[in-house]
């Protein structure tokens, strides 16, 4: 699945033919209030349309996508902001379940050592159906702590921290437990809550008053990388604009989200101590809103670089650049490809003290909502880097290695920094095209980019 | 002749006096007698034998590093016949206004001691003490009700005093002219221009490489910064101060940062300077001291609230209040026209024997102190480390920028290089922002004093700060001020009022601080 092909440059798959004249206008439909408006309104020849109108553009919830999708009609040129079945990666149960799945593969194909590459997702359970399973790993490990997360849930809600099987049972016997016991099958697929991020209702079931919940629970990194005594963990954007064949770009921007009291696993039942969700800490008492508790992820990789040198700082980004490749190729074949969409997703990653990257969770509809006048710069760019990589304008050719603040990551292969076909063969030279945390000089890039893409037009033939 | 050669003599008196009672100097001794078992020691030729030894074993260099050590921190003697005082400050006029600002702190201090009925110093009784112990860690966490607390003053008006500063020797006359100082300070100090300025700073120069622009993206690393690095880490092998200091001007890298910094400032941290901080912490433990309430204050109102540096609180708390309670820190005020405070035990004002200096180091913080932490603590993660290094940052630098003296590095000479620089070679600006009652150094004024922390990106300031070390001065402050504002001249000039004026200069977090020095330096046409 894996398996390196010859790249004689491909072209990152923006549709040829007749659809590849330029538009002029471009209908837009959102319901987001926050950044995204911002940056679309402030888009030359893009224009609002609202409730029935039709539109080319869609950026949408994922409540609209459960509903509408299946009976849209799009156009060739049409595009909208979320894949159908987008849960299979951000559900934490389903993305468990696809990685697994993917890593038994791997290991059939490839062996132990590839597999390996894949254990960056601590261990998880799905509650109740793997609930003798997961006693039989705690038995395993006495001592350690777990984190019990709701599935379907977001922003830190749900969650709490246990050592002991003692406190499952109590909260098996609790409402939510009681509403599990009568509905212990799992609940089809289809049918099933699919949003990855901020839905709280389920409007599948008008029976019951109480949401069916489903949870996991999942090994507790117990000794995440701290700085000044605090727990962070980071967010990283990947921009997906297929699966099959699988093309994936990542921003170079990012922050690291900060707890915003000291790290001890003394006090497990202190939920702000050790959820780093935004949203979780503002909600905590200690939070004063002008602190905003980020840092762009440019100063974390500096001050690393001055910690540990630029070698072990380059190791930990190559390993995210992993996790990323990975989790997209465990479900590159479940994900239902269709070629009207894309998905801009947030990756949550949590640093351990050995450098290592874990994978918490992937987030579909990351917030664009900004915290700070910083926060909101990010957003803005990152937007209309996505909007361009998206390219309603088709003005791309298509071979493009770097859009703004995004770089190529993966092209139906790895793409290299190096200029021209790559020799895959040795392997040994190979750098990945990724910036993470670098310096991001995005507006240089798009002038230079949008005014070659010009003259080229106007080249003739 | 004779003269330089009794002058050196007695240099080199004066830095065998005070290396006599360093612990090197026990460490070279017991080396000494340690090495007597050696079989290449003879008895003949002990003297020569002793030196070899100590120079293949790398003591010699030690030594080295301590004599350039002292010889950068401390001024040479002057005339035998000068009173101490002027090693403080050898104008009258200069050490007259530090004292009467002085009293005015002390008064402030006293005032808000009295109306709040705090008393300076108290003994924290047991429960107290262990509660503090237990959160040692974490002090940013605790939100002690410090609303009646204010700063005992900000950069502001300590500016008004410098403003108010004149020489009483001087007459300038009431006559205008092309060559009166059309700034806010108004005092005849000595200050250079570009071209003493590009022999000062020749290694910042448009054909020898930076860390700081030759390491930028489109440069490729063979060019420069590659060899650069390679230097570098061969500077720290030999473990010599002096190369560090000459390497460190075009810049450092920063996974070899920590390491330049502490050889530039003699800093290795032996068990006993470990201990002495665990002392100090002791001391905080123990006691409870008005300024730290001050210091909470500070750190709450400026570290706390950056972007960047919030994450650091409880490191500035864990160095601040122990810098308080350092009495090594009075050393320094040898050379310092400031003075350390005096208080006495309550009920003996006036008797000497009662005096004690308030805060034990003589150091009263301000507004915004902390920002002289907060950057280092990228660099230094171990609080006994962190600490020895903003110490002896302070006692080399910081100090400068808080007393009243005609010290080239001093804020005086900076705020006249600053204002001088700009009249001399952007008059028309300086000439516009002065008529809509927008002096330029009511703005560039904060940076200077904190050194620019706070208020530009992390890594531009560390690269300032290499600077900084490299030169062992802090004139560059004054040069980047005036560069900032000849990068940003095009918008002054369209700006009517002092607001303005400062919205245009508010946010300083995009420059790149070395090619601003370059352009002003070595590309303006004067």
């Amino acid at each position: 699945m894996s398996r390196q092909k010859n790249q004689s440059f491909k072209g990152h798959g923006l549709s040829k033919g007749k659809e590849r004249e330029p538009r002029t206008l471009i209908r837009f439909k959102t319901t987001l209030m926050n950044t995204l408006m911002d940056v679309l309104r402030h888009r030359p020849g893009w224009v609002e349309v609202k409730d029935e109108g039709e539109w080319d553009f869609y950026w949408c919830d994922v409540s609209w996508l459960r509903e509408n999708f299946d009976h849209t009609y799009m156009d060739e040129h049409v595009r909208i902001s979320h894949f159908r079945n987008h849960y299979e990666l951000t559900r934490k149960n389903y993305m468990v379940k696809n990685l697994k799945r993917f890593r038994k593969q791997l290991e059939r194909e490839a062996g132990k050592v590839e597999a390996a590459k894949c254990d960056f997702f601590p261990k998880t359970f799905e509650m109740p159906c793997e609930y003798h399973l997961f006693v039989e790993e705690f038995r395993k490990n006495p001592g350690i702590t777990w984190i019990m997360k709701p599935v379907a849930r977001s922003q830190g809600k749900g969650i709490f921290l246990f050592r002991r099987l003692k406190d499952i049972m109590d909260w098996r016997k609790g409402t939510v437990g009681k509403k599990l016991t009568i509905v212990e099958a799992q609940p089809n697929r289809a049918n099933v809550n699919p949003s990855g991020s901020h839905d709280t209702k389920s409007s599948d079931d008008q029976k019951e008053e109480i949401p069916v919940e489903n949870y996991v629970a999942q090994r507790y990194v117990e000794n995440p990388y701290l700085i000044g005594g605090r727990k962070f963990d980071l967010r990283v954007y990947v921009l997906v604009m297929s699966y099959i064949p699988l093309r994936a770009w990542l921003y170079r921007d990012g922050f690291a989200r900060f707890s915003n009291t000291r790290f001890t696993l003394n006090s497990i039942d202190d939920h702000y101590v050790h959820l780093t969700n935004v949203a979780v800490q503002k909600t905590s008492p200690d939070y004063h809103p002008k602190k905003g508790c980020k840092w762009m992820i440019q100063r974390f990789r500096q001050y690393l670089a001055s910690k540990h040198g630029p070698e072990a700082v380059e190791r930990l980004f190559r390993d995210m650049d992993n996790i990323f490749i990975r989790s997209l190729q465990s479900v590159q074949k479940v994900i239902i490809s269709d070629k009207h969409c894309f998905e801009l997703y947030g990756y949550d990653i949590l640093v351990d003290q050995d450098l290592k990257p874990w994978l918490l969770e992937v987030n579909a509809s990351p917030s664009l909502t900004a915290s700070s006048q910083e926060d909101y710069e990010l957003k803005t760019c990152l937007l209309e880097d996505t909007l361009h990589v998206v390219d309603m304008e088709a003005r791309l050719t298509g071979r493009e290695k770097r859009v703004g603040g995004f770089d190529l990551m993966w092209n139906d292969g790895p793409v290299s920094r190096e200029e021209g076909p790559s020799d895959l063969s040795g392997m040994g030279n190979f750098v990945t095209n990724t910036h993470l945390g670098c310096v991001n000089d995005r507006k240089e890039q798009l002038r230079q980019l949008f005014r070659s893409l010009q003259v080229q037009k106007k080249a003739p033939g | 002749m004779l003269q330089e050669e009794s002058d050196l003599s007695l240099v080199i008196a004066q830095i065998v006096q005070k290396l006599k009672g360093s612990n090197l100097y026990a460490q070279l001794e017991r080396q000494a007698w340690a090495c007597l078992q050696r079989p290449e020691i003879r008895l003949e030729s002990l003297k020569e034998d002793i030196k070899e030894f100590f120079k293949i074993s790398g003591w010699e260099k030690k030594l080295q590093n301590a004599v350039y050590s002292e010889l950068n921190v401390y001024p040479l003697p002057s005339h035998p016949s000068a009173p101490p005082e002027h090693l403080k400050e050898p104008l009258v006029y200069m050490r007259k206004a530090q004292g009467s600002w002085e009293k005015r702190i002390l008064k402030s201090l006293n005032s808000m001691c009295t109306e709040l009925s705090i008393p300076l110093a108290r003994k924290r009784p047991v429960g107290e003490q262990k509660e503090l112990l237990n959160k040692w860690n974490e002090m940013g966490t605790d939100e002690p009700d410090l609303s009646l607390f204010r700063p005992v003053y900000a950069p502001k008006d300590f500016l008004e005093v410098l403003i108010n500063l004149r020489n009483p020797n001087y007459e300038n006359g009431d006559s205008l002219s092309f060559r009166t100082h059309l700034g806010l300070i108004q005092v005849p100090l000595k200050v250079k221009d570009i071209p003493e300025l590009k022999e000062c700073f020749v290694e910042l120069g448009l054909t020898t490489g930076q860390l700081g622009i030759d390491d930028s993206t489109q440069v490729p690393p063979e060019l420069f910064e590659n060899e650069h690095v390679r230097i570098g880490q061969k500077v720290l092998v030999q473990q010599d101060s002096a190369a560090a200091q000459q390497y460190i001007r075009q810049g450092s890298p920063t996974a070899l940062r920590a390491e330049l910094w502490a050889l530039i400032l003699n800093i290795s941290s032996q068990p006993e300077d470990i201990l002495y901080y665990e002392q100090l912490k002791t001391n905080v433990i123990q006691h409870d001291l008005l300024v730290d309430s001050l210091i909470y204050k500070d750190v709450k109102l400026t570290a706390s609230n950056d972007d960047y540096y919030f994450v650091f609180e409880d490191y500035l708390y864990q160095v601040l209040l122990c810098f308080s309670r350092d009495t090594s820190v009075l050393g320094h005020f040898a050379y310092n026209s400031a003075s350390p405070p005096k208080s006495y035990i309550r009920g003996k004002l006036g008797l000497e024997e009662y005096a004690v200096f308030y805060p034990p180091n003589g150091v009263i913080p301000f507004h915004g102190f902390s920002m002289y932490v907060a950057p280092l603590c990228f660099l230094y993660h171990e609080p006994y480390k962190l600490y020895q290094i903003f110490r002896e940052m302070y006692v080399r630098f910081f100090f400068r920028l808080h007393s009243i003296s005609s010290h080239p590095s001093g804020i005086v000479s900076l705020c006249l290089l600053f204002e001088t620089l700009l009249q001399t070679y952007l008059p028309q600006l300086f000439y516009h922002l002065r008529e809509i009652g927008a002096q330029p150094l009511r703005i560039s004024f904060k940076w200077m004093v904190r050194a620019f922390s706070g208020y530009l990106a992390t890594d531009q300031l560390l690269l300032l700060w290499d600077r900084i070390l490299g030169y062992n001065s802090l004139e560059i402050l004054a040069v980047l001020a005036a560069a900032v504002f000849a990068f940003r001249a095009v918008n002054l000039m369209e700006v009517t009022s002092l607001a303005a004026a400062e919205a245009v200069l508010a946010d300083l977090s995009t420059l790149k601080v070395m090619p601003l020095l370059q352009i002003f330096l070595f590309a303006t046409v004067t």
